[in-house]
């Protein structure tokens, strides 16, 4: 099939590209626009590693492609961070929880967090825990992780 | 000479340095670096467990755009010079082989190989490949695959065991089971367990032939050891590969050694003179990556009246699957271990290793643990014969201060050893009297609320062939910023940070002046990597080593330039001066600056520079440490749902560099325990296809599904390293499985029910429930 054009902007610059129409949109971010703090755990949209904004909500990037995000907003874990490069909230919350070990989920877990305080700013546990839910550790038992939320969403208040 | 560091940093809870680059986005995995004309890999693998290939056809997919070479076993097999890893325990022994060649042992057993433009284009080729396979009755389960008329899983073989080790004649032990007052035997089964760091194995390579180079980077825990063994696969040199390992998102043992898809990765890189990338997906991991668990024993244990152990008797089967890694198999370890914190006068075991037309074995973290498993479960089913509790049977058999040191009967002896110290801590911090008071009200009122135990003694930091020492270099440039080389492979357990504090708080430097470099082998010294529960321990005491010799030769030209005797000099806050004349000294900086350009400066005879390098291994074969974990379950009988009210973790590490990490690492190995009872299972069918090949199936657990865990730190020094430090990486995982066993049997005691086997979940519960009712 013909390659498509794709016209996005993704953390605020704008990117036009020719991609195959199967072409995930993680792919796309990873590959064409070389951002490679989106990262792929499962590439079946279980793990939520891959998590980015498309128009501010919460995706899989894995299981969308490039062409459906065709004049979006996308931003991802490059894209969230303070503009000066200091961490967000979110961010400094992670660490200061040590809400993170090997760090290959944390891109996803940072993104799906940001969305979520955003929404709920001041989540009870049992919502933070089911905000947390769709995304995969490995290392840490959430427990960091669940604190780290609890210090972000703190922090609104 | 005095050290008094500004400030002191082992023991604190240090944010880590590593956080910010993840937490940005700007972490570097291996998929995520780059290189001019890179070709991509996928594998067409076996759809049938055991079998005849009768065709491999690939001229459709050789005229798929973009690819560049399909090759078979036969393409490349003898090229493979020698596959072995360093010391490996049964060396050329271990059935191996490249890829699937004339018949085929397991599903996803790689039997095609594709190097295209993109990955796209190479999965697109390993669909138009066409395989046939004549299949034949596979083997899969590990007690029929002992008859001897069951099929061969490797042809030519005698039979199916890989490892043996019979049991010895013991005639006391013997006189001890015809004659105690109370003899139980049970058989506990654990099922099998997918081995699934959150990055999945991956490998990029490239061969330069006008440097007749190999560079490797790769998703590993030991990049010297992959040097080593890639060399041997292509018959060259070790100073012809450079091996770098990027971040690495978490391994659990998985990524101890490569395997056939990364061996042939670097074999074909050769062949084109290309760089060539594999990233595994999440399918293969799954389905054809290195398993784990998978074990039963048969456990025959007797007691006194009194419920004093007198003896037990145990016989382990392991499942191996076709081709264990090189470390899988853990007979060895599940013998020796059994006894664990409990005074065993007699003991007694057996152990095989049986091979499965399955994926083969791994080193998961904790790979021996079925020994913890079985043994706490066991005394959880002493206790119910003899009516005590539970917690009461460990008090009365635990190990105690008194007792040590303490021979086992297996021949390890314990230095030190406080599991009675966190039993009692794990007790009271769940109020377990209260709350067995409260259970019986629970029962009273028809709620399923049970109580489980494990009481757990970790070998840590296993000194021995090529896992025996690590080593450091330790240097400080002229500006005074110190920088560690270190032979570690952190892949999670925060090197970077808790390596700096162990060498800054020797130097007396703040944490920011020391960078922690690791995992290049152009860089760093020989070592065997981070696994095994070994950094803290053996790495420590290497960094501690070289960071006190670049100090003593510090103190040594300061002392020289002060006509000070060395003893007056204080080192710390940056400087080495004289004790109680702050301004009588020197920087770091200038004795750096000294050290390297002013040898005229320097006591006759002292080497120039700022730089030592120490190897260190431990005094004995392992370090002890121990926990005790106590877990709090309730079980919806009509749903067969299993929540855990509470989760407490006592444990003893010795001296905690970061008390973050170690309640970090106590967590995920418990949560893995979890997910490993409740949730995640490998099933196959009837003919050998695995049933769980997404995470959809294979289903691990999320935030909602895990207690708050709480922990209770017990810190008694080592006295076998200068750290005071001891292992813990794999206790969690160890652990915590036989704690929630137990917890979901005695849950379960009213209804009559004996929980045996592992999985439990919801299903098995109501089977389990089902079958118990009258």
């Amino acid at each position: 099939m013909a390659d498509v054009s794709v016209r996005l902007v993704v953390n605020g610059e704008e990117k036009q590209a020719n991609v195959e129409p199967r072409r995930t949109l993680a792919d796309f971010l990873r590959e064409d626009c070389r951002l490679t703090g989106t990262h792929l755990g499962c590439e079946h949209g279980v793990c939520g590693a891959c998590t980015v904004l498309v128009d501010g909500a919460a995706v899989r990037s894995c299981l969308m492609f490039a062409v459906q995000a065709n004049g979006a907003e996308v931003t991802t874990v490059e894209g969230i961070s303070r503009p000066d490069g200091e961490l967000n909230r979110v961010q400094e919350a992670f660490r200061e929880a040590h809400g993170l070990q090997c760090g290959f989920c944390t891109p996803g877990f940072v993104v799906s967090v940001t969305a979520f305080l955003r929404d709920h700013p001041s989540p009870s546990d049992q919502e933070i825990k089911e905000a947390l839910s769709g995304n995969l550790c490995r290392c840490t038992g959430y427990q960091g992780i669940i604190n780290a939320v609890r210090l972000a969403a703190g922090a609104n208040s | 000479m005095t050290v008094t560091a500004g400030a002191r940093f082992v023991g604190q809870r240090v944010a880590r340095r590593e956080d910010i680059r993840f937490l940005t986005g700007r972490g570097r995995y291996v998929d995520d670096i780059e290189l001019p004309r890179i070709l991509h890999v996928a594998f067409a693998r076996s759809h049938v467990a055991r079998g005849r290939i009768v065709t491999v056809d690939t001229s459709e997919a050789q005229a798929l755009p973009g690819v560049k070479a399909i090759y078979v076993a036969g393409d490349l097999a003898s090229l493979v010079h020698n596959h072995t890893v360093d010391d490996e325990p049964h060396g050329r022994d271990r059935p191996f082989r490249l890829f699937a060649d004339g018949d085929v042992r397991y599903v996803g057993e790689p039997i095609a190989m594709v190097v295209a433009e993109n990955r796209y284009q190479a999965e697109d080729a390993v669909d138009a490949i066409a395989i046939d396979i004549a299949s034949d009755e596979p083997v899969l389960d590990p007690e029929s695959a002992l008859n001897a008329d069951a099929p061969l899983v490797h042809p030519g073989t005698s039979s199916n065991v890989y490892i043996d080790i019979p049991s010895v004649d013991n005639p006391a032990l013997d006189e001890v089971l015809a004659s105690a007052p109370v003899v139980l035997t049970e058989t506990f089964r654990q099922h099998r367990h997918a081995t699934v760091p959150m990055e999945t194995r991956g490998i990029l390579a490239s061969w330069d032939p006008l440097r007749d180079e190999l560079t490797v980077w790769i998703s590993t825990q030991g990049p010297h050891g992959v040097r080593a063994q890639m060399a041997r696969v292509l018959g060259i040199d070790d100073s012809q590969v450079h091996v770098i390992m990027p971040d690495v998102g978490g391994a659990f043992g998985l990524k101890m050694h490569p395997r056939p898809e990364e061996l042939a990765t670097v074999v074909v890189t050769k062949l084109l003179g290309q760089p060539v990338k594999w990233i595994q997906d999440r399918r293969e991991n799954l389905m054809a990556d290195e398993q784990a668990r998978h074990d039963q024993a048969t456990v025959t244990m007797a007691a006194d009246e009194a419920g004093t152990l007198l003896g037990a008797k145990v016989d382990f089967l392991e499942v191996g699957g076709a081709f264990p890694s090189p470390g899988g198999s853990a007979a060895v370890f599940t013998t020796l271990l059994f006894p664990g914190p409990y005074r065993l006068p007699a003991f007694g075991t057996s152990a095989r290793t049986v091979h499965t037309n399955t994926p083969g074995r791994g080193a998961y973290r904790g790979p021996w643990m079925i020994e913890t498993v079985v043994r706490e479960q066991m005394i959880d089913c002493l206790a119910a014969r003899l009516g005590v509790d539970p917690l009461e049977l460990r008090r009365r058999n635990a190990i105690r201060e008194e007792d040590l040191p303490y021979t086992m009967a297996t021949g390890l002896a314990y230095d030190q050893m406080t599991g009675y110290a966190t039993l009692e801590q794990a007790a009271e911090k769940i109020g377990y009297e209260a709350l067995r008071e409260q259970q019986r009200a629970w029962r009273a009122d028809g709620r399923l609320v049970g109580i489980g135990i494990c009481l757990l003694a970790e070998p840590t930091a296993m000194s021995f062939g090529w896992m025996t020492s690590d080593a450091a270099t330790v240097r400080i440039a002229q500006n005074g910023q110190v920088t560690v080389a270190h032979s570690g492979a952190s892949h999670g357990q925060s090197l970077e940070t808790t390596i700096a504090q162990v060498v800054a708080d020797e130097l007396g430097v703040e944490l920011d002046q020391v960078r922690v470099v690791q995992g290049d082998t152009d860089a760093t010294p020989l070592g065997a990597g981070t696994g095994g529960s070994r950094s803290a321990v053996i790495l420590g005491g290497a960094a501690r080593g070289a960071s006190r010799e670049v100090r003593d030769r510090m103190v040594a030209i300061v002392a020289h330039q002060l006509e000070a005797s060395p003893d007056d000099l204080v080192v710390g806050g940056g400087r080495v001066h004289v004790a109680g004349t702050p301004t009588r000294g020197m920087t770091i900086g200038e004795i750096a600056t000294q050290a390297y350009t002013m040898p005229a400066m320097l006591p006759p005879g002292a080497p120039l520079g700022l730089e030592a390098q120490s190897r260190y291994a431990p005094e004995s074969f392992c370090t002890w440490s121990n926990a005790c974990h106590i877990c709090v379950c309730e079980i919806d009988p009509a749903t067969g749902a299993v929540e855990i009210l509470r989760y407490v973790v006592s444990e003893d590490c010795g001296v905690m560099v970061n008390p973050n990490v170690v309640e970090g690492q106590i967590a995920g190995g418990v949560v893995q325990g979890i997910g490993g009872v409740l949730y995640e299972h490998m099933p196959y069918d009837d003919v050998g296809n695995p049933l769980a090949t997404t995470f959809v199936d294979y289903l691990l657990p999320t935030a909602t599904e895990v207690p708050e865990i709480e922990y209770g730190h017990i810190e008694t020094p080592a006295p076998t390293n200068p750290g005071g430090h001891k292992g813990l990486g794999e206790g969690g995982a160890i652990a915590a499985p036989p704690a929630i066993v137990n917890a979901i049997a005695d849950a379960l005691l009213p209804l009559g029910v004996k929980v045996r086997s592992q999985p439990l979940g919801p299903a098995d519960i109501v089977a389990l429930i089902e079958a118990a009712s009258p």
